[in-house]
């Protein structure tokens, strides 16, 4: 009989313990909740939000309720996410190999920006950008437009607006002009492999990714125009500009500085990436005739890659998750909104901050799941 | 020498390419420099276009001259080697050679040149550099926050008693040596605490927290000398018991009155702030993550499946949420789940929001540590007839350890970096208080030497934390 005491009781107890804990907790939570005649529920959700959000993705005013209040926050959140993640890959990238250039300025530049960003606080860095960098923007009347048609001030950076017709001609267009590169490369693999014939696919997805969206122009009726953003007084002193996109400062202060902190630590995890190849991989490649630029794409990248994917997985998630920071600023993102002003107006403690929560969680659990899929898809596969 | 070839320079020209390239680069920097330190246009009479691009294609074609392959020229080959290998690399050397030049002027003037350093109030302040006066009044604020100045001298005393206590370890003889652990795990924390819960608050407020501290530490200090038959029961029961002696039968609280300490004036915590707490809540959550980490660690490959997942399950949830979050609840939520009449004071609440966040992270550095230790270890120590704490504690943890050493020093420096969320729950370290500096009427529109400010401090301490580490990572380095 492998049954032993010794096996069962450290269990027990660690169980008991945290069942005891719990319980402790929710039976406080109760009495409290009774005596501050405070009901547990989650039907205010549903109920009218009266509070405006100044910046919001979807319609949203305050006569929607509380749930539609969480989506804007939500959507604010994912759009920061968003954003931040793909200029933290690309500043990343690039620092990540420029940290690893035999040119010395290069080099030393690119260790300089990483060890100057990774060690200031993020907040500090938001708290910068927000009070310090931005407020030395000129008003809007000051303004000097960008190109003729941004215009980057205090209130916020105005972009023109793409007014479309018959968008979704054109945006079939290029899903068609996706479908058939992925078509053709398929097709030019299996040539390849069969005859060792190869077709120029760069060539002819570039072709088909212009040719495609073109033609809906000229003959599936799409036309496109721009409003760009003209200055409007409405006082004395006071300028807005009207019509185009404005892009509120606190989402470009976040954005900057999430991007610019996150990029070090992605940096960091592509030059030990590349560095993790070994050298002789390189000097096989190279020795076999492949140019540099082939070397890089062909035989390191997909090495290192492997390497990489993970420890910049957690990078997105941090960037993710710090994105909340938004609410020190006053950006309306999903705990300014939601776990801010929503709970002050409801009281609603433990509803709101367990939604919250499990929110952040679910979008942590999705990233890691879309991470992992990929990185089993480039693993080595052993046989 | 024949006339000069266009082909690529070797050799046999290789003085001409030499003294043309090098003239070249040298008027392209030259023209930049004027241009950024004494607003001088050499090139004024060129189109503005050409003359804003003038430099950077004069810099080319000399760096292009000056790339002889193995010229002979010991400095010359160095150049070309690092800065020069081709013509990408010139464009993007010249590139940063001119952003430097561009930007020392208006950094040098607002940092020292045209900054005013005299004087304490706002009036000083004309010149277009940085105003740190500004700093120079509000120093006291951003170091010690809303603590009372006369009392400020406590924070200093205890500041400088727990560095010298802690540097004990430089000057430790070898016959000393073996109980430094048992001094830095175990007797210094517990000092620590008592400085900073009785000496800088002086107060009543942390008596609940401490007499937890005190007991699990004098359990610990009593668990050695156990056999370790009993070890496990004994510390089921030993540190609770004691807590309740400690509370509920020595009556301290009673020999002080409420609000002094032999004399002490009682500084609650809402009033500490600045740098100093900063460094205070750091410390805790420090030696408070540590443990939980390595306990959650241990717990995630133990061979116990509830004990497992419960492990996982804390972990994953502290990692999945940002800390931001965390701190709300404690700040809202807590409280609600516990006895009306018990109070945790905000400060406490705040550090153990912080060290449980950040013990998830250090769980999983230590797990990888755990991980990447070879199976034979565990073997080699059941063996020898180890059981499960004495294996862990005498074998596996020093080596997982060292391998972990700089992904423990990643998760410190963030924790230090993460100090000012603290914000959340009222607690207003530096950051904080540069926030509240920057909305006082009389000193309007200084944000940025605040922060450039705040930014220097931090950047010095992380960047000493994680020189530090690197030393330690090479120290302990054992080849295998």
């Amino acid at each position: 009989m492998n049954f032993k005491l010794k096996d069962i009781v450290p269990q027990l107890i660690t169980v008991l313990a945290v069942v005891l804990v719990f319980g402790f907790f929710t039976y406080n939570a109760q009495i409290n909740m009774e005596n501050r005649g405070i009901d547990f529920g989650y039907g205010f959700l549903s109920q009218e939000s009266s509070f405006d959000v100044q910046f919001s993705l979807i319609e949203y005013d305050g006569s929607h309720s509380y749930f539609r209040a969480y989506l804007v926050g939500l959507l604010n959140t994912i759009l920061v996410s968003v954003i931040g993640i793909i200029i933290a890959t690309i500043l990343g990238v690039i620092v990540g190999i420029a940290r690893l250039s035999p040119n010395y300025l290069i080099n030393k530049f690119a260790a300089f920006y990483v060890e100057f960003f990774r060690n200031i606080p993020l907040l500090l860095q938001i708290f910068f950008w927000y009070f310090a960098a931005l407020r030395a923007l000129p008003l809007p009347q000051d303004a000097e437009a960008m190109f003729g048609v941004f215009f980057l001030t205090i209130k916020g950076l105005y972009v023109p607006a793409f007014i479309w017709q018959n968008f979704n001609i054109f945006f079939y267009s290029i899903i068609a002009a996706i479908i058939a590169i992925i078509v053709i490369r398929a097709h030019a693999k299996k040539v390849q492999e069969n005859q060792g014939k190869q077709i120029p696919v760069f060539l002819i997805s570039i072709g088909l990714i212009f040719i495609l969206p073109l033609l809906s122009f000229l003959i599936g009726g799409v036309r496109l125009s721009f409003e760009v953003p003209v200055l409007k007084q409405l006082a004395t002193t006071s300028f807005i500009y009207e019509g185009g996109v404005s892009l509120p400062p606190e989402l470009i202060a976040l954005t900057l500085s999430l991007s610019l902190y996150t990029a070090t630590f992605i940096a960091e995890c592509v030059r030990a990436g590349i560095q993790g190849v070994g050298k002789g991989q390189k000097e096989a490649a190279a020795s076999i005739g492949l140019t540099p630029n082939q070397v890089l794409k062909l035989v390191i990248m997909p090495q290192a890659l492997r390497i990489i994917i993970p420890p910049t997985t957690n990078q997105y998630l941090n960037l993710t998750k710090n994105s909340s920071l938004a609410a020190a600023i006053a950006y309306p993102d999903l705990v300014l909104v939601f776990a801010g002003t929503a709970l002050m107006q409801t009281g609603k403690a433990i509803e709101i901050v367990s939604i919250t929560m499990f929110t952040y969680l679910t979008l942590s659990i999705s990233i890691s799941i879309l991470m992992n899929w990929y990185n089993k898809k480039i693993a080595i596969q052993e046989k | 020498m024949s006339s000069i070839n266009f082909l690529k320079p070797d050799r046999t020209n290789l003085n001409t390419f030499l003294y043309l390239g090098s003239f070249l680069f040298f008027i392209s920097i030259l023209d930049v420099f004027l241009n950024s330190f004494f607003r001088l246009n050499l090139t004024d009479f060129l189109p503005n276009f050409l003359s804003f691009l003038l430099p950077l294609i004069l810099g080319f074609v000399g760096l292009y001259f000056i790339r002889i392959e193995y010229s002979g020229i010991k400095n010359l080959d160095l150049l070309n080697k690092h800065i020069n290998t081709n013509n990408f690399n010139a464009v993007l050397s010249l590139l940063i050679i001119f952003i430097i030049i561009k930007s020392l002027p208006p950094i040098l003037s607002w940092f020292v040149i045209d900054a005013s350093f005299a004087g304490d109030t706002k009036d000083v302040c004309t010149g277009s550099g940085a105003c740190w006066t500004y700093i120079k009044v509000w120093m006291r604020r951003f170091m010690y926050g809303m603590y009372p100045n006369a009392e400020q001298w406590r924070i200093n005393l205890s500041f400088v008693a727990l560095v010298l206590l802690g540097s004990v370890g430089y000057f430790a003889t070898d016959k000393f040596k073996k109980y430094l652990t048992l001094y830095y795990v175990v007797i210094y924390p517990l000092i620590a605490f008592l400085f900073i819960f009785f000496f800088i608050s002086g107060g009543p407020v942390f008596f609940d927290f401490s007499y937890g501290i005190i007991a699990a530490i004098l359990s610990i200090i009593i668990g050695f000398f156990i056999p370790s038959k009993f070890k496990f029961y004994y510390f089921l029961i030993v540190p609770l018991a004691l807590y309740v002696i400690l509370k509920y039968f020595l009556f301290f609280e009673e020999y002080i009155e409420l609000g002094k300490l032999d004399g002490l004036n009682w500084v609650e915590t809402g009033a500490w702030g600045g740098l100093s707490l900063t460094f205070i809540i750091s410390f805790f959550c420090l030696i408070f993550c540590f443990p939980i980490g390595m306990a959650f660690a241990l717990g995630r490959r133990s061979e116990f499946p509830l004990i497992r997942y419960i492990s996982v399950g804390f972990i994953e949830f502290w990692r999945g949420v940002p800390l931001i979050t965390v701190l709300f609840m404690s700040a809202v939520m807590f409280p609600m789940f516990l006895p009306e009449d018990f109070f945790i004071d905000k400060l406490v609440r705040a550090i153990i929001a912080i060290s449980l966040f950040e013990a998830a992270y250090v769980a999983e550095v230590i797990r990888g540590g755990l991980q990447a230790l070879p199976r034979g270890q565990y073997e080699a120590a059941k063996s020898l007839g180890m059981g499960y704490w004495k294996m862990h504690i005498f074998v596996i943890l020093p080596q997982a350890l060292k391998l972990v050493i700089p992904g423990i020093a990643n998760t410190f420096l963030a924790l230090v970096k993460d100090t000012p969320l603290i914000f959340v729950v009222g607690l207003l370290e530096i950051v904080g208080m540069l926030n509240l500096a920057k909305t006082n009427p009389k000193w309007l529109g200084f944000a940025m030497e605040g922060y450039v400010f705040a930014a220097i401090i931090f950047w010095i301490i992380c960047y000493a934390m994680s020189k530090y580490s690197y030393n330690l990572e090479q120290k302990y380095k054992t080849d295998r």
